[in-house]
């Protein structure tokens, strides 16, 4: 079982070195393997050069499946161990050069992914010798494998200590980012001695290397590195050192640190807490030119985390940070615009006057860098926009797409016209500007639509459309979306009859003119579902407007069986169903036609919806009419705009990633890797409780119908038609128009009133309505007549600031019915069954037996807000209690309701 | 905070690898690139700069072909990733002359030897080739800068061999001449962007300059430098009334929109002389970056007729004129025209 010739050849990679690769072919190889080979020997065929070698390391980098590479490498391997070995003790002239090759060659091996751990001894054995850059290799070998191998790394220790005393600084600092970055537990004992020696190294270089080593030990072992008081030193390092590069590692280990530690130990959080402290804050302001560019974006994002204590020293502050709004790098532009963002957050005319001033560094930085980096500005840019549009809407040219730009630069550009012109429009009525902005967007828009590139035509249509549902004055613009229709281009024609569906459902007063021209398209030309489902839907609608309507569907009836999408034919049962109701004689046949391939088909949904409509006529026609075709209202606002409280969630992480992917950061990142100062520092050890699980569910929803705007609309449509049975055009005006509509009593009555004592995350699901904690049955009796909002919200900065602000208005240790402790068990049992009184949790932690919790509430059409802290000590059952209060006078009376909703908690 | 940096060919081959914190999977480069190939099924969308997959957030920018890419598991800024990998591709070109596959490949040590002093347990330490110079050890083995693409921008108007573009110059920063002599010298480039729209008859619609001035410095000794701009630069429109000047452009007064400048560029004669005063750090970086859309005389002006010859047939006369003296050429024209895909010549 010779594997193919071909496959001995080894591909060796960089240098055409002296070992060429010795196959020790190995001769039982399994039948599955020999597959295998010929395999892999059918890509090396190809090869030479190192490029496709890479692509086959990477194959085999899963843990060399594939035994005959394996041992190929393996000779080559070996051939290196040799060759290691014999200079291992050489001190001749050269070796040092011959050396240099040979580890060159081990560390490209290693880059691509082949495992040269074997050779660990002899590159320790050869790392004896004053050549800097044969050190440095032979660390970053060391680092690479001492992590899984750590009985090799014991190997490292002894040289690499004796290097952290070495004479040359260089030498030092780099023995010990090696030591640290080893990663072993079992030799945390090692790193303890070098790196407090480090710490105060006279050589700069050694202490900020030491800095960061602190931070690596703590990631092996924390209580090492707490116990041997490094934070404190860093701490000390950081206030005290010379050199900005230092300070600023510290800063950054102290930030990580104290962040993570911060969920176990009060001091922890305390010191955590003292990073934003006034002399701290100042300390690194007045010095922030020193430190490096990077350095500086770590600084302002400490300082945007500080609350300034009057008007006077956030203006001292912006002026002292004004030029940095000037420096090139963009990340630090980013990071100051959000420091005066948020500092003047309160200050109405100060923040609009901070627009007005971060506007053209913005746009400068859109313009200077390379396409990435202006993605990642115009990400921001476009977050503003939507905040404030009428302060950019003079600057909309500057939205333009240019032709050679990539299409996501172009899309967030596309969207950014599209909020600037909407506000513009009201605005250039008081202005008297000469020249309709609004249709000068739409104008260049158009433009795009005929673009050869279809992906951004599709995206000009959308943002045409968009336009049109967000004006009063949509004239002009219906006018453009039909001629759009008469470009006949088939994705043109069929993003446009998904938009025309929408602004009918808005302005139903253009149907006659749309109607016109949606007559004259061709089923035939429209392939794509959404479009097709469009198009029948207007042909069901208005039926008795066009004339043809019953014939068309007729034909598309007899081609039922090659509609492939089931959301097409959903749409044409009921389209046909309207059809029939209005204008019967012409339409029986394909009612008929219709339910038969409707109740045969193979889809669930299809099938259910044709059964019910054919029982539904043989119950009573008049009744059909009434929940197939009733009189509707137009849509005022469509559902799928992204809901305040998430935007300004995205508001608060500026300059993250949150506005990119726009979404707040708990939706894409794991708890654990929120990152230092993710959480407001006032709430202590505190984490910010889990989303009660309806909003979660409400916010995936809102980033759904975000994805796809106007496009999601007829989909969710569907979803929610399917729930309630029928007229899909009722589902999205529950939103507006809420529980009056004649059919939801027809047809859904019982539905939801088992939903009602379900509980209600099913109302949410089944309504679609995105409010958080707003479909609370009416709260439960309370003692006082005080009447707290069911919807109230608070963000957690906010909360942080009252919490500061206001005094405690009422304190006291009361105690629990230990039935009510033992509920504690499950974490979010309490605050569910707070929530369920209208009092919300807004962080929550803690470990057995001491919990602490903060809720607030606010009074029912008021914006005043309680705030409470609530301490609870499991096995003593006992509860400290403070409340904050904005209106002081309520204070006691909501003292007794939350106590008595605090003791009707017991196990559920 | 980081978590790895890559650099993937065009094929998506691993050519650096460094993985700072070990809390992204190893695998990550493969599936980074799977995504970035395969964005939209019909292949026609880019893939955007920043993405998160399974709670990792992917950055990248294309430098000549090549990915730069870093990983992370936590909120970072976008922009921080984005200009800190821009700025590892301009301090490697800086130590290897030439960036592109076969340097990278050659200097891969040399480039480990980098990424070590520039990140350190994913926080950044420092990205100035001049600060760099003193801890990196390894010499770079240069590459043949004969088979490289043209020089971009840059290229455009240059002439002869007397002046040359910074951008052209392929030295690194630490290699020796043969010789062991060093020459002194320093590059400044101009380059400016300009983007304008003309309407169907020929009338510019909108306008706009992008500039940057752009320094190589290979001077020993760090001296300070001065460099004095044009006397009649405004800077921002409220600074002077953009009024005045229309239609006179013979004045020479240039209004900046606005400006940013290098870290190391002290103002504290701009606003008498306009003079930028600094110590320019080794390597290549840009001095200022600014934006005009004062109205200004674009170099070619472009004109188009298209008249329909029947059904199936289009004539396209397409007219550039270059509006400059005679005395200066331009060279590496290139000239587009997006057709649909169906179009046969």
């Amino acid at each position: 079982m010779a594997p193919p010739a071909q496959s001995q050849r080894s591909p060796s990679p960089s240098q055409p070195s002296g070992c060429v690769g010795m196959l020790t072919s190995e001769g039982d190889l399994g039948c599955g393997e020999m597959a295998k080979l010929v395999n892999c020997s059918f890509v090396f065929s190809a090869t030479q050069t190192l490029g496709n070698a890479d692509k086959n390391s990477d194959d085999s980098n899963s843990r060399n499946t594939n035994p005959h590479f394996g041992s190929n490498r393996k000779g080559e391997v070996s051939d290196l161990k040799m060759q290691l070995r014999q200079l291992a003790g050489s001190r001749a002239p050269g070796s040092d050069d011959t050396k240099r090759e040979l580890f060159k060659k081990v560390i490209s091996y290693m880059t691509i992914g082949i495992d040269v751990s074997s050779v660990f001894s002899e590159m320790v054995m050869c790392s004896a010798t004053s050549d800097i850059v044969l050190k440095k290799m032979c660390y970053l070998y060391v680092g690479n494998y001492a992590k899984h191998n750590p009985d090799l790394a014991l190997l490292t220790i002894n040289f690499l200590q004796r290097d952290c005393k070495d004479e040359d600084p260089m030498i030092r600092g780099l023995a010990l980012r090696s030591l640290c970055s080893l990663g072993v537990a079992n030799l945390v004992e090692y790193l303890v001695g070098p790196l407090g020696s480090g710490l105060k190294d006279g050589s700069s270089y050694v202490r900020t290397i030491a800095a960061v080593g602190v931070l690596k030990l703590y990631h092996i072992s924390a209580s090492t590195c707490v116990d041997a008081d490094f934070p404190a030193l860093l701490k000390h390092l950081m206030l005290k050192d010379k050199d900005a590069q230092v300070v600023a590692n510290c800063l950054t280990s102290l930030q990580e640190i104290w962040s993570l530690e911060a969920s176990t130990s009060e001091e922890a959080a305390r010191e955590r807490e003292a990073l934003l402290s006034k002399p701290v804050i100042y300390y690194f302001l007045n010095r922030i030119r020193e430190f490096s560019e990077w350095a500086q974006c770590t600084i302002l994002d400490l300082v945007s985390k500080y609350v300034p204590s009057d008007s006077d020293e956030i203006f001292d502050m912006m002026n002292l940070l004004e030029d940095r709004l000037q420096h090139a790098n963009g990340a630090v532009v980013l990071a100051t615009i959000k420091v005066f963002l948020h500092m003047t957050l309160s200050m109405t005319d100060v923040h609009q006057q901070v627009y007005e001033r971060i506007k053209a560094p913005l746009l400068t930085l859109v313009s200077s860098g390379s396409p990435e980096q202006s993605y990642a500005v115009l990400s921001h840019l476009h977050l503003l926009v939507m905040r404030a549009p009428f302060i950019f809407s003079s600057d909309y040219k500057h939205f333009y797409c240019q032709y050679n730009e990539p299409f996501y630069v172009k899309k967030l550009k596309l969207e950014m016209l599209t909020s600037v012109a909407n506000e513009s429009n009201t605005y250039e009525i008081v202005q008297l500007r000469p020249k309709s902005l609004g249709s000068i967007s739409v104008t260049e828009l158009c433009e795009y639509v005929a673009n050869v590139d279809i992906p951004m035509a599709r995206e000009s249509i959308r943002a045409v459309g968009k336009i049109a549902l967000q004006q009063y004055d949509v004239n002009a613009i219906v006018d453009r979306l039909l001629q759009f229709l008469e470009m006949e281009k088939e994705h043109v024609t069929a993003e446009t009859l998904v938009l025309v569906k929408d602004l009918l459902r808005k302005y139903p007063q253009w149907s006659q003119d749309c109607i016109a021209v949606v007559g004259n398209i061709s089923s035939k030309n429209v392939q794509e579902p959404k479009a097709k489902a469009a198009l029948i839907w207007m042909l069901g609608e208005y039926a008795q407007d066009m004339q043809d309507s019953p014939y068309i569907l007729e034909s598309l009836i007899e081609n039922w069986d090659e509609e492939n999408s089931a959301e097409v034919r959903l749409h044409l049962l009921t389209a046909v169903m309207k059809c029939f109701l209005r204008r019967p004689p012409e339409t029986q046949k394909a009612l008929g036609a219709a339910l038969a391939a409707g109740v045969a088909d193979f889809h669930q949904d299809v099938h259910d919806r044709a059964l019910f409509y054919y029982r539904l006529l043989q119950y009573e026609v008049s009744v059909a009419e009434r929940i197939v075709n009733p009189p509707k209202q137009a849509v005022s606002v469509f559902a799928d705009t992204q809901n305040n409280e998430i935007k300004d969630r995205i508001f608060d992480e500026f300059n993250s990633l949150s506005v990119v992917y726009q979404k707040p950061s708990y939706m894409f990142t794991d708890k654990e890797h929120q990152g230092p100062f993710a959480f407001s520092e006032e709430l202590g050890n505190l984490s910010i409780s889990a989303e009660p699980a309806d909003s979660v569910v409400a916010a995936q929803r809102v980033e759904e119908n975000d994805q796809d705007l106007l496009l999601g609309t007829s989909e969710k449509e569907e979803s929610q038609g399917s729930g309630n049975n029928g007229s899909a055009y009722s589902a999205p005006s529950y939103n507006t128009t809420g529980a009056a509509q004649p059919q939801l009593d027809l047809v859904s009555l019982d539905q939801l009133s088992t939903v009602h004592t379900s509980g209600s995350l099913a109302i949410d699901e089944l309504l679609g309505l995105g409010m958080p904690a707003a479909t609370e049955p009416s709260p439960a009796p309370l003692p006082s007549d005080l009447k707290l909002n069911a919807k109230a919200s608070l963000d957690p900065k906010a909360f942080q600031q009252k919490w500061r602000q206001l005094p405690v208005s009422f304190s006291q240790e009361i105690s629990i019915d230990p039935e009510g402790v033992a509920a504690m068990a499950t974490p979010q049992a309490l605050p569910q069954h707070m929530q369920s009184h209208s009092i919300n949790c807004i962080a929550s932690g803690g470990q057995a037996p001491n919990f602490k919790f903060f809720f607030f509430a606010q009074k029912a059409e008021e914006s005043s807000s309680y705030l409470v802290e609530c301490i609870i000590n499991s096995s003593s059952c006992k509860v400290q209690l403070k409340i904050k209060a904005d209106d002081q006078s309520t204070s006691q009376a909501f003292s007794e309701m939350f106590q008595s909703v605090l003791s009707k908690f017991t196990l559920p | 905070m980081i978590s790895q940096f890559f650099v993937l060919s065009q094929r998506g081959d691993n050519i650096v690898f460094r993985d700072y914190r070990s809390d992204v999977q190893k695998g990550s480069a493969e599936i980074f690139f799977r995504k970035v190939k395969f964005w939209k099924e019909d292949g026609k969308e880019e893939a955007p700069p920043v993405f998160n997959l399974d709670g990792v957030n992917y950055f990248h920018v294309k430098v000549v072909g090549l990915l730069f890419v870093a990983t992370t598991r936590i909120n970072l800024s976008p922009s921080l990733a984005l200009e800190l990998l821009q700025r590892i591709a301009r301090v490697i070109k800086d130590y290897l002359g030439v960036l592109n596959e076969e340097s990278l490949r050659k200097n891969f040590v040399l480039v480990y030897e980098l990424l070590d002093e520039v990140v350190d347990f994913g926080y950044v330490q420092t990205t100035s080739t001049e600060v760099l110079k003193s801890y990196v050890f390894n010499e770079p083995i240069v590459v043949d800068a004969a088979r490289l693409p043209p020089l971009g921008p840059a290229a455009l108007f240059m002439q002869g061999t007397k002046r040359m573009p910074g951008t052209a110059v392929t030295k690194s920063v630490v290699a020796h001449e043969p010789g062991g002599r060093k020459r002194e010298e320093i590059f400044v480039d101009i380059i400016e962007k300009i983007s304008v729209t003309f309407s169907s008859s020929g009338y510019i619609l909108t306008s706009e300059i992008d500039g940057t001035i752009q320094m190589k410095s290979y001077l020993t000794g760090n001296p300070e430098i001065r460099l004095a701009l044009n006397d009649e630069l405004y800077i921002g429109k409220g600074g002077i009334s953009s009024y005045d000047y229309s239609g006179s452009s013979g004045t020479g007064a240039v209004i900046l929109d606005d400006c940013n400048f290098h870290e190391s560029v002290h103002l504290d004669s701009f606003d008498v002389d306009r003079t930028l005063s600094l110590v320019p750090p080794d390597g290549e970086f840009p001095v200022m970056n600014y934006r005009i859309t004062q109205e200004f005389k674009p170099p070619f002006s472009i004109n188009t007729l298209i008249e329909e010859a029947g059904s199936l047939k289009a004539e396209v006369i397409l007219k550039i004129r270059a509006d400059f003296p005679s005395s200066i050429t331009a060279n590496t024209i290139l000239v587009e025209m997006p057709l649909p895909t169906c179009t046969t010549r």
